[in-house]
């Protein structure tokens, strides 16, 4: 700002920037925030190494894939989805039923399960987008549960028990992809990657179409926005972002189950989304560990912590409706100009 | 043949009863209260907790035993439904429809853990078990309980449609469901009357939940997310918001049900009913008895 040798305009100065909760703000806010976010889940393993440590934190990088997929779609675009773990169930099987089936390394089956989880998002979305928005959650609580149901009645998903001995990640000579620590590194990459992309995505032109979606439908079908085709990709991108975290899930855990697709596990997902914040990719990042971490390190109220889910998710929605951290204004590039700072004094000019 | 026709009826009529829950909230605030088929799985577990603590007194009186049990579990259902209502969605009524639907699925969570807790995770044996006498009827066999408990649900449901279309609460109700603003300047103590409203649908599913144990003889606390689930589904196949509409979509739902378990197996008849609920929503989301409403102003 000292550049700014226009003499008519006083420095721009934001109002209370020095106190610690505008600090905190101005961290959280930087944009090269995720570098830093990256480097701390690359050192982890140098920290804790153990397989437990791993197989937590391998697991709760899979659940910030699922929350930002879902963010996608209730976040940005302003659906609410109840039966998002249905695209991971899909990826999921996909994945271990391919992989088994042709003895393939589970990285090959990526193209199919794009292709299915894009079908799924198709098949879901295109009947009941047009539907009322707490239509639109029942319904796809009920195709959450067809899914599930599904699962568990057919041959090919293996029933109740599902699949198991899913082959491993890839190999390559002797190198095997699939020991723990490579496995999460790998993670951490696409995670990171998919991260990055949800976030971009939300700064496009698609994205500013599903913010408008979100914020009046009617509006931004005036304006020119054809919402149900916005709607169907904001589905789409969420379903192939499940779809990503169930190829990482059927080969971390080497085996899939209906049990994994319970309506707990949507509700947890969005819980991670709500939480983190609708819409800010940054805190839902954070809502989605914090949401797989905690109940790890509190093991001992194990029993009571879907209670305090549930109470949480209560208690945020009643004082903040808009998610724990919202996605703050849409322009964050622009600077503060002197007219504005004097308003903001509220002294006159 | 018409021992599907007649079991489908029979489960239909609890979905009807539960549906009728769902449609009167739905109706009057537009809000899609998830936490509905808990309420019925804490009827069950109120019913529960009261029978074993009377014990051996209680089973012997059978039948008349379980109504006044039924009537307490209205009672405090009743009472929770209301104190749900009063925490979590009035501070929401003005709210944007998304975090109302999420408040809602947490009450739901909150209930259904919160009686995990108290109650553990297992599912239990109802210590009251309905049997009866076996009927044949038309070549359906029909046994007492069922008739009785199928009279149970059908005076309830008549006396809330009474209750609806006769008294002023009942107006004031109706009321409230076509113009908030405007029957709050007509004078009708809006918050009062939605209190009320949570109050009957809630000990509507309370009795249900209480009928069912008795009835089935095993509860368990995840008990009241599918029925919920079929309920909404009865609910918007009658029409949702309209009461007589709730109690035909229950009866259909059941009849669907009976007869499509029938068709493609029992292990997909749930898979079956949401698939009614998906075609029937893209089809005729107003459902059979419903009018068209004008969704934007």
């Amino acid at each position: 700002m000292s550049e700014n040798t226009d003499t008519t305009l006083a420095p721009p100065a934001p109002p209370k920037k020095n106190t610690l909760g505008a600090r905190i703000t101005a961290i959280f806010e930087n944009k090269y925030i995720g570098w830093p976010a990256l480097g701390i889940a690359l050192v982890m393993p140098f920290i804790t190494a153990s397989a437990y440590s791993l197989n937590v934190m391998t697991t709760a990088l899979i659940f910030v894939v699922l929350a930002a997929g879902l963010n996608i779609v209730v976040g940005y675009c302003g659906l609410l989805d109840l039966g998002y773990i249905a695209f991971l169930a899909v990826g999921a099987y996909t994945a271990g039923i391919l992989s088994k089936m042709f003895e393939l390394p589970v990285l090959f089956t990526l193209p199919a399960v794009i292709v299915m989880t894009v079908l799924a998002g198709l098949l879901i979305g295109a009947p009941t987008l047009r539907l009322r928005s707490d239509y639109l959650a029942i319904v796809t609580l009920g195709f959450g549960e067809i899914t599930r149901i599904t699962a568990n009645n057919l041959q090919v998903t293996g029933g109740p028990s599902g699949i198991f001995g899913i082959p491993s990640f890839l190999t390559i000579g002797e190198l095997d992809l699939q020991q723990p620590v490579i496995f999460y590194y790998i993670t951490v990459l696409i995670v990171a990657g998919l991260v990055l992309a949800a976030a971009r995505l939300g700064k496009s032109r698609l994205g500013r179409a599903w913010r408008y979606v979100k914020e009046d439908e009617d509006a931004a079908e005036a304006m020119g926005i054809h919402t149900y085709k916005v709607k169907l990709l904001a589905y789409i991108f969420g379903a192939v972002w499940g779809g990503f975290a169930g190829i990482l899930f059927a080969s971390h855990l080497s085996a899939v189950s209906p049990q994994s697709f319970l309506f707990l596990q949507s509700a947890l997902v969005l819980m991670a989304v709500v939480l983190g914040g609708m819409g800010n990719m940054k805190g839902v990042v954070i809502g989605a560990l914090v949401i797989s971490l905690l109940p790890e390190l509190l093991r001992d109220f194990a029993e009571y912590r879907y209670l305090v889910f549930g109470v949480l998710l209560v208690v945020v929605m009643v004082f903040r409706p808009q998610g724990f951290w919202p996605a703050r204004g849409h322009e964050p590039e622009r600077k503060m100009t002197a007219v504005d700072a004097a308003v903001a004094e509220g002294r006159s000019r | 043949m018409s021992q599907i026709i007649w079991d489908g009826l029979f489960v239909g009529s609890f979905y009807a009863l539960i549906a009728l829950g769902y449609s009167m909230v739905y109706g009057i605030i537009k809000l899609l209260n998830f936490a509905h088929g808990d309420l019925y799985m804490l009827g069950a577990f109120i019913g529960f907790a009261v029978l074993a603590s009377f014990g051996g007194l209680a089973t012997s009186l059978g039948l008349f035993a379980l109504i006044i049990v039924m009537m307490l579990s209205m009672v405090i259902t009743g009472t929770v439904g209301v104190v749900i209502e009063r925490l979590a969605y009035r501070p929401l009524r003005g709210a944007p429809r998304l975090a109302v639907l999420i408040t809602a699925v947490g009450a739901s969570f909150t209930l259904e853990y919160g009686i995990a807790a108290i109650a553990g995770p297992n599912p239990r044996g109802f210590p009251i078990r309905l049997t009866g006498d076996v009927f044949l009827v038309l070549g359906a066999r029909v046994t007492l309980p069922q008739i009785v408990l199928m009279i149970i649900a059908g005076l309830l449901m008549i006396a809330l449609d009474t209750y609806i279309r006769r008294t002023s609460t009942g107006r004031a109700m109706r009321a409230i469901s076509l113009d908030m603003k405007g029957a709050l300047l007509m004078g009708v103590n809006v918050n009062a009357v939605i209190s009320r409203t949570f109050f009957i649908g809630s000990a509507l599913a309370g009795a249900a939940g209480v009928m069912a144990g008795a009835y089935y003889g095993k509860i368990d606390f995840l008990m009241g997310f599918i029925i919920g689930l079929k309920a909404f589904t009865a609910a918007v196949i009658g029409g949702i918001g309209n009461i007589r509409g709730a109690m035909l979509g229950g009866l259909v739902l059941g009849l669907i049900e009976a007869f499509g378990s029938e068709l493609v197996g029992g292990q997909w008849r749930d898979a079956f009913a949401f698939a009614v609920l998906i075609l029937f929503l893209t089809l005729r989301p107003t459902g059979i008895l419903g009018e068209r409403v004008t969704e934007r102003v």
